[in-house]
């Protein structure tokens, strides 16, 4: 009989081996998956981790990476401050959403006038509309101790809906013969969030989510607020004696990783996507949840897990040109990393014990 | 705008077909919170249901047979849920939301073929002269046979909770489950029973959505409904009868939403179909200050070594 017995302390080997192993049970069970759709297995596992990286065309795919990655990345850091807290932001989604019409919006408000000052304030702009999102389930939660799980989500929804109430109506490009969607802000130099060394993906988006990755580094390691978010996170009858005040610690973790969200909606918008249209949102904020835990919550880890799952997407669409693999199969794949990770994670808490049998 | 164009008696049974997938669904995860178990993952396993419904009812004919595979289909995805929280201890929020996400790319994957597909009519059941008597006729006696299973699960989840043994047990696993494992119960195996009930429950619901609230199959066809199930277990403070109460009040603001839309109102469309989550906020914001009828174990992994 196998008996689990819980390990005095988390393993640390473990806790850096599981989304490794959890990358291989992906691909393994994620090549059973192609194999019943009829696609060839071993070929579509390796169009996906390979050919971004290595292949033919790499060359356009490898800058790909930083593109797809950078707003997951972002996204992931902000969740990962609250998840360790205890505070569940699963509303990134529409935070992202918010920041994108809010950045686009401020800048909007100055066209067609060219000057340097108006990409700084969309910026401002984006990250606000971001955190404004998030400061809703935050102080519905400290005031009236509102379900910020359920607030945040349905927030998602509400959000979806004023997208398309924007992209219809007050964000509308007067001379887009009548289609949905604003101007095309890639067209418009004052508010075109550019590629800064040409032909290698790196926008301002990309920068924000390195400095976001260093600045949550040196948080939770050499900051009191990062001590106290990890304390309530792990003992969270230690933390209210050790003085950490809850309601302020909750509006911390959701305002950042709104901030956050809302800067990476913003600098998809203004970049890659370059335009507020009814669906320009392609769920980031939802993936950037599977990044934060594949990457145990921990920034360097996020980063490494923010680049997996960009790779996923790339190679996705490798495949989807190269096997008419459907986009739909990644959404699977993805899931699953995410469900094999936390089965896994039962090695780092737990120790497997096979009982000898007795001597009598 | 033309509001004479609303027809009360047909809204107030339009509305209870908006609110049976709701119902179920929440009724199901009612019974999984009662045994201290908090699944998030209602909205994938209900869209796994919608499909799994969906496509048995087409290939088979049988709208009947659909709502059974959505049951299996739902209860099965639901297992995945139990092995991380139950066996392998894994947070049960970060689980529920990975059941969700893997479930709507699931349901996608297995749905590309059935876009633009008619599924087969369920019929409604007509009792002579019952269901041809004005306004209480198509309220009460012109509906599908799973709206009154819905009706009937919240009588029997409210009776067997409160009067029967099992229901007693799973009562005190819920609330304390060292102490229901000290007197013998099996904690896990109750947890597992109720998770999958709570699994088959969504996947009804959702198949009720895709073959006959909508009759149609497409990629996210459940859009936070059962988000909105799981808020309203809390409305419910996890009472059945408040949970029934609740589901035709978000049904009704849903029907009543799309009633004003079609009647033309002043009001943009895309504020009118944000309505209902913004009054679920609303609720919760009400509600939330009550916490004392929620289940003490409610979201704790359970291990037997400790």
């Amino acid at each position: 009989m196998i008996r689990l017995e819980k390990r005095p302390q988390p393993s640390r080997a473990w806790s850096m081996a599981t989304p490794l192993v959890a990358v291989l049970a992906t691909m393994v069970f994620g090549g059973l998956l192609f194999a019943a759709l009829g696609k060839p297995p071993v070929e579509a596992i390796r169009i996906i981790f390979w050919e971004p990286l290595f292949g033919e065309f790499s060359f356009y795919y490898r800058p790909q990476l930083l593109v797809k990655g950078a707003p997951l990345v972002l996204i992931a850091i902000g969740l990962s401050l609250g998840f360790r807290a205890g505070v569940w932001n699963i509303g990134a989604e529409g935070q992202y959403i918010m920041g994108a019409i809010f950045g686009a919006g401020a800048g909007l408000a100055f066209y067609p006038l060219e000057a340097f000052y108006i990409f700084p304030i969309m910026v401002i702009a984006g990250a606000f509309g971001g955190w404004l999102w998030a400061m809703i389930p935050a102080i519905l939660k400290t005031r009236f101790g509102t379900n910020e799980i359920l607030v945040s989500l349905m927030l998602v929804y509400v959000a979806e809906q004023f997208l398309a109430s924007v992209s219809l109506g007050l964000l509308k490009n007067p001379e887009g013969f009548g289609f949905p969607g604003s101007r095309n802000l890639q067209a418009w130099d004052s508010a075109h969030n550019a590629e800064l060394i040409a032909g290698t993906g790196m926008h301002w988006g990309v920068v924000a989510a390195l400095i976001a990755v260093i600045f949550a580094y040196v948080l939770l390691n050499r900051h009191m607020t990062g001590y106290h978010i990890r304390l309530t996170g792990e003992a969270p009858r230690a933390a209210k004696f050790a003085g950490v005040n809850p309601a302020r610690l909750v509006l911390f973790c959701l305002g950042t990783s709104g901030a956050l969200a809302g800067l990476a909606g913003m600098f998809e918008v203004s970049g890659p996507s370059g335009q507020v249209s009814i669906d320009f949102n392609v769920g980031y904020g939802f993936t950037a949840i599977i990044v934060a835990f594949l990457g145990r919550l921990h920034p360097v880890g996020i980063l490494l897990a923010g680049g997996l799952m960009a790779l996923t997407y790339i190679g996705g669409d490798i495949a989807q040109s190269n096997l008419q693999l459907p986009a739909a199969a990644i959404q699977v794949f993805q899931g699953m990393l995410l469900f094999f990770l936390l089965a896994f994670d039962l090695l780092t808490n737990f120790r497997i014990a096979i009982p000898k049998p007795e001597v009598a | 705008m033309d509001l004479s164009a609303i027809n009360p008696v047909l809204l107030i049974a339009s509305l209870m077909v908006a609110a049976t997938p709701l119902l179920l669904a929440a009724i199901g995860e009612l019974v999984v919170e009662k045994s201290g178990v908090l699944n998030l993952g209602v909205e994938g396993m209900m869209i796994t249901g919608a499909i799994a419904g969906f496509a048995t009812a087409v290939e088979s004919g049988s709208p009947l047979l659909g709502f059974v595979a959505a049951a299996i289909a739902g209860a099965a995805l639901s297992i995945l849920f139990a092995i991380l929280t139950q066996f392998a201890q894994a947070n049960q929020v970060a689980s529920g939301l990975s059941l969700t996400l893997f479930g709507l790319g699931l349901s996608a994957l297995l749905g590309q073929s059935y876009v633009g597909v008619k599924p087969p009519r369920m019929g409604d059941i007509h009792i002579p002269q019952l269901s041809d008597l004005p306004v209480v006729g198509p309220i009460l006696f012109g509906h599908d046979i799973i709206l009154y299973f819905g009706i009937a699960l919240t009588a029997a989840v409210w009776w067997v909770l409160k009067y029967s043994r099992i229901g007693l047990v799973l009562r005190a696993v819920g609330e304390n489950h060292d102490a229901a494992h000290a007197l013998g119960y099996k904690v896990l195996k109750i947890r597992l029973m109720a998770i999958m009930f709570g699994g088959a429950c969504a996947g009804l619901g959702g198949a009720y959505i895709s073959l006959i609230r909508v009759p149609q199959w497409t990629e996210g066809m459940t859009a936070g409904i059962g988000w909105i199930a799981l808020a309203l277990v809390v409305f419910s403070s996890w009472k059945p009868w408040r949970a029934l109460l609740g589901a035709y009040l978000f049904g009704g603001v849903t029907v009543v939403q799309l009633n004003l839309q079609a009647a033309g109102v002043a009001i943009p469309v895309e504020y009118l179909a944000m309505s209902p989550y913004l009054i679920t906020i609303i609720v919760l914001v009400i509600l939330s200050a009550d916490k004392s009828s929620a289940p003490a174990s409610l979201g704790r992994n359970f291990h037997a070594s400790r």
